[in-house]
């Protein structure tokens, strides 16, 4: 009797134990069946509207002659922006804290910061850019304001990338150099910074193909969603040839593109909107899948 | 000794000291240039102070330009949010229902999914299809926001219209489950750390009782790693409460005061574009008003926060 009932138990436990081995691969897939659920919706309404004019076409009132031509050139110039400023940054804060930061209060607050901004709204940043960047520093609405908001929301992602990939390096590197009479910067630059190298990459990237989807912060600071003429060209034919004009062009972005098209009510613009939601996805996802790449090949190649 | 000039060879330094004093000249030089580097690199981190005092200097700035016109007891009593209407009326309730309403919805869907797709991973996949699967759930928080608005709208709400018929085009519900979606990998990666933080010995420990997985899982590992768990939901619920374009497409951006998610309203964020995508005049009260809405989230959100450290607090688990 005693011993049917420890069996029955058991057996009930077993039962529990495999079917939740079920529940919770189910569970995984519920985010891989959105995913590819999202991916064949976008295709089978946007394929269609993919063709070399819709790349090349200004926006225009009618569906079926729009294109994204200003959207992916405005997303091209803001993140060339956003990637110059964030990423020396990024980098240069990561190295401090990781390397130089005495422990001490200041050290502690300016992790916890970091830690927070990671957690800030985005449509916060935007708040601040428009405040700041756009009404106080009297940069407008221009594509170096939307380069700048970017560049501070992604800023935290660098930072912890950078830190997380210099931790990895066993301190017995540095001591070789210190041993040899390397200063600290010597040894930061010539090993700890290039031993880091796959990693920060692979952050640098992910952090690139958030900022390549934010619609919200730029929408806040006043990016336009109809624009029918290109930013000033970087090359020009007279002397000195580089012109920075284009940094204070008004613009648009792909994502902001895509979010007027689909909240238009005409069913034509939706078709436009999935077509442009295709292109997003193909660049966040491809940048995603180097990253991961990235992170593959030198976690298989470095050992220490 | 000192006048001695037997010695005429101390005139002139030795060839060592000429080299102690090079070196001397240049070991000065070459601290001066690595504080110089290190300043630069502490002002590099420093700036993500200057972005947080960024951050609430112009949020409070604004605002306090916002409630010299407008009193708090209107902002946080008025049941009516009509700032571009020509009687406007600034009572935050609307937006701050709306935001509560989808933000607990993608939580209703996200934390159990993200518990358990936690526990899945880190008790019961095999290493092969963990590195399938984490990677794969990974990229869901790649995917732009606006995208997963445009699923919202024109493929779940239809979707969901199937089986309820009376859901608007517009609804909160639709956005709510999106969002719930997108945090999964956020709330299932954090909490699948804590889970895997919990020492080994108390797991073979539970499984030396004669404990399954599962029960090891629920009453061994979940309560001794729940501070860190309880950190993923509050990150999982900052990230619902602050998301903006997927509420903003599927949801309406008509202020609703309104518990029901089968209806649309604005939320916090979506009022914020809205306003943003108009022509407003810098200075004006409906500028302003974005700010004060942008302080109202972010102090939702520090509330939300410090609620999760205390909770963390109370139930953290030290090992030795």
């Amino acid at each position: 009797m005693m011993m049917e009932d420890l069996e029955q138990n058991t057996a009930r436990r077993k039962r529990r134990d495999a079917i939740f081995a079920v529940v919770g691969l189910l569970a995984t897939l519920v985010g891989m069946i959105t995913l590819a659920a999202l991916i064949i919706d976008l295709a089978v309404d946007g394929i269609g509207r993919l063709s070399y004019n819709f790349f090349t076409a200004f926006p225009s009132r009618f569906a079926s002659q729009a294109g994204i031509l200003t959207a992916w050139v405005g997303t091209s110039l803001v993140m060339l922006v956003t990637a110059i400023t964030a990423v020396p940054m990024g980098i240069a804060a990561g190295v401090y804290l990781e390397e130089y930061a005495p422990k001490n209060w200041l050290t502690a607050m300016i992790e916890i910061n970091i830690a927070n901004l990671a957690g800030v709204p985005s449509i916060i940043y935007g708040l601040m850019a428009l405040g700041l960047f756009v009404y106080q520093l009297k940069l407008g609405q221009s594509i170096l304001t939307a380069g700048f908001t970017l560049a501070l929301l992604i800023l935290p992602i660098v930072i912890v990338a950078t830190r997380e990939s210099i931790r990895a390096i066993p301190n017995s590197i540095r001591e070789a150099a210190y041993a040899l009479g390397a200063t600290k910067w010597r040894t930061t630059r010539d090993h700890v910074i290039p031993y880091s190298t796959g990693g920060i990459l692979t952050g640098v990237i992910i952090a690139l193909s958030r900022a390549i989807g934010e619609t919200a912060p730029l929408i806040t600071i006043g990016a336009l969603t109809f624009i029918a003429f290109l930013p000033d060209s970087p090359i020009t034919s007279e002397f000195p040839f580089i012109s920075f004009q284009w940094l204070m062009s008004p613009f648009t972005v792909l994502p902001i593109q895509m979010f007027n098209w689909v909240s238009r009510p005409q069913q034509e613009f939706h078709l436009n909107a999935a077509a442009a939601g295709l292109v997003l996805m193909v660049m966040t996802l491809a940048m995603n899948g180097i990253a991961i790449y990235f992170r593959y090949r030198y976690r298989k190649r470095i050992k220490w | 000794m000192a006048n001695n000039p037997a010695k005429p060879e101390a005139t002139y330094p030795s060839v060592r000291e000429l080299s102690v004093q090079s070196d001397f000249a240049g070991f000065n030089l070459q601290r001066v240039r690595e504080r110089i580097i290190e300043f630069v690199l502490f002002l590099a981190a420093m700036s993500s102070v200057a972005i947080t005092l960024g951050i609430v200097g112009i949020l409070l700035y604004e605002s306090e330009q916002f409630f010299t016109h407008v009193s708090i007891v209107e902002f946080l009593t008025d049941t009516q949010w009509t700032v571009l209407f020509a009687e406007p009326r600034y009572g935050i309730m609307p937006l701050v229902t709306g935001t509560l309403v989808t933000s607990i919805t993608a939580l209703v869907v996200a934390l159990p999914l993200g518990t358990v797709v936690a526990i899945y991973l880190s008790e019961y996949a095999n290493h092969t299809v963990r590195e399938i699967l984490k990677p794969a759930l990974e990229m869901l928080s790649a995917v732009p926001t606006v995208v997963f608005g445009y699923f919202a709208l024109l493929f779940l709400t239809p979707l969901l219209q199937r089986f309820l018929p009376n859901l608007p085009g517009f609804n909160m519900l639709s956005a709510g489950i999106v969002i719930g979606i997108m945090i999964i990998p956020y709330i299932s990666s954090l909490s699948e750390d804590a889970i895997k933080a919990v020492p080994v010995t108390i797991r073979e420990g539970s499984y030396a009782m004669g404990a399954t997985r599962l029960q090891t899982a629920l009453k061994v590992l979940i309560p001794s790693a729940f501070s860190g768990i309880a950190s993923a939901y509050v990150l999982g619920f900052s990230r619902a409460v602050g998301e903006t374009m997927i509420v903003a497409i599927a949801a309406g951006q008509q202020p609703n005061l309104t518990l029901n998610p089968m209806e649309g309203a604005a939320t916090i964020t979506t009022y914020i574009v809205q306003v943003s995508l108009g022509d407003l005049p810098h200075g004006s009260i409906a500028y302003q008003s974005i700010f004060a809405a942008g302080l109202m989230l972010m102090l939702m959100t520090l509330a939300f926060n410090i609620g999760g450290y205390f909770l963390r607090k109370k139930f953290r688990e030290i090992y030795e």
